[in-house]
């Protein structure tokens, strides 16, 4: 299951946010703080989270630390989905 | 609390990252009216120099016109310099109320309302007219005054790339469920000088029940065949909701701007839009000097047409001569040199042979796309162009790019 949610995460960050084809994306590549996504277009991801796997991720929790990488994003989705 | 050493040191550190960073704008100062002719003093201190500009918002040529002038005088003598007062205390003259319906009228929309700058028309707009229920979609490459705007307003927010309608379709789709949706655009883009593609936005627009937004600062006056805007290219008059303009850059360049649009939006505005209420009313100097533009615009298209040949002679002398250009047909014509340093000694070298074109690299425009944004004035004669253009041409020489392709400039001087 989470391998499953990082593949998707990650899938979703580099159809999102990635204009440069060469620009590699890892798991543990900074987005937020290495500058690939800004904090206004954090929120599409936040969106696309909660509707794919029907939760809701309270704004105190949505951080830029939390959405910093693929690996961080997919820890706080397992937090909701239980 | 006194200025102390301590915190004196603190912005000296400051503006020296700035000046270390290479991004430390120095002004240079200009000793004649706005045209296409110009003297200048740069750096501080040299002798004047006549140069040719070509780097002013001043499409029509309408900044310095002899009309506009006399108009302005006429609405000194007659109506005062100041009024000393926000609009809705006691900051509203008839000519205020005659330039909003002049705009509604030119615009093809519904109502008007003045603001001191289209900085502050895009500041206040979103905050007076959406609530956290509600989503804001911009083109991720809209102006920073929208930014701020947008910053300032408890609604959602979500972006989509460049110019592309499947992600902004997708992201209309993504947000459904919000109360009021507005997708957010310029006009024509102001760094690259490439249009938003209204026709598509407002058919998606329509589909998916949302509003549409377009800043068309960088075409009110000359954009579509009389010059109405984007919106009038792209056949949508009447279809976008929420138009914002500047009156400070081809309607004569002095100051002000408008949000043009529909009624209740225009009305929630002059409720609630902080600009609008805690800010002065815009000079009866400059509200009489834009009446006189808007009366020129209306009897003849003339000037934009003649920007219109003037930019297209410009763009086609630039390609023959082998300079990389961003691709479009508007009187911003940006050359591009990805190297931020190369820009800076080229816009130089322009400077030394008679031509004031500035360059722009990041933050302004996104790392290895440093350029020299080109602006076309019909207050520009072919002999400007032609001059201009042999100081491109030999300062490119000098830095052998001509004929060169983006990668070989690359390669050469670094991104």
């Amino acid at each position: 299951m989470s391998n499953e949610i990082k593949d998707i995460v990650l899938k979703y960050v580099i159809e999102e946010y990635v204009e440069d084809e060469d620009q590699e994306i890892t798991y543990d590549t900074p987005l937020i703080s290495g500058g690939i996504v800004d904090s206004f277009s954090m929120v599409s991801l936040k969106r696309f989270l909660e509707n794919k796997y029907k939760i809701s991720i309270p704004d105190d929790k949505a951080t830029p630390e939390a959405f910093d990488t693929v690996n961080k994003i997919t820890q706080l989705v397992r937090q909701f989905i239980g | 609390m006194s200025f102390s050493d301590t915190i004196r040191t603190i912005y000296q550190q400051q503006l020296n990252d700035i000046r270390e960073a290479g991004i430390f704008k120095i002004e240079r100062f200009i000793h004649s009216e706005q045209a296409a002719d110009i003297e200048v003093e740069f750096p501080a201190g040299a002798t004047l120099k006549k140069v040719i500009n070509m780097c002013a918002n001043n499409y029509l040529g309408l900044s310095s016109h002899p009309d506009v002038i006399r108009a302005a005088h006429e609405g000194l003598e007659r109506r005062g310099y100041g009024m000393s007062s926000v609009r809705f205390i006691c900051g509203t003259q008839d000519i205020h109320k005659q330039l909003e319906h002049r705009m509604t009228e030119f615009l093809g929309t519904e109502d008007t309302i003045l603001f001191p700058s289209c900085m502050d028309a895009n500041a206040g707009v979103f905050e007076a007219i959406l609530t956290d229920q509600d989503v804001m979609i911009s083109d991720r490459l809209v102006h920073a005054s929208i930014i701020d705007g947008i910053r300032l307003c408890p609604a959602m927010h979500d972006t989509f790339k460049h110019s592309n309608m499947e992600h902004l379709e997708s992201k209309l789709q993504l947000h459904s469920d919000k109360r009021v949706k507005v997708v957010i655009t310029d006009g024509v883009f102001s760094m690259d000088g490439d249009c938003a593609r209204l026709d598509e936005m407002a058919a998606l627009c329509e589909q998916y029940d949302a509003l549409l937004f377009v800043d068309d600062s960088h075409s009110t006056g000359f954009i579509g065949k009389t010059g109405r805007g984007t919106h009038e290219k792209y056949g949508v008059v009447g279809k976008v909701d929420i138009i914002t303009t500047t009156f400070g850059k081809a309607l004569g360049g002095a100051s002000g701007g408008c949000v043009s649009g529909r009624r209740e939006i225009v009305e929630m505005c002059r409720q609630k839009a902080r600009p609008y209420l805690f800010s002065n009313t815009i000079a009866p100097v400059v509200v009489s000097g834009v009446l006189k533009v808007m009366e020129i615009l209306s009897a003849s298209t003339e000037r934009r047409d003649k920007l219109e040949r003037n930019a297209e002679y410009w763009r086609k002398g630039l390609t023959a001569a082998g300079f990389v250009l961003r691709e479009g047909d508007t009187p911003i014509v940006p050359v591009m040199f990805f190297n931020a340093k190369l820009s800076q000694d080229f816009s130089r070298d322009l400077y030394d042979e008679g031509i004031y074109a500035i360059g722009f690299f990041f933050p302004v425009v996104p790392k290895g796309q440093a350029r020299i944004r080109t602006q076309i004035s019909a207050g520009h004669e072919i002999h400007h162009l032609d001059k201009a253009l042999d100081a491109f041409i030999k300062v490119g020489r000098k830095y052998d790019i001509l004929g060169k392709s983006k990668q070989e400039i690359i390669d050469r001087y670094g991104m």
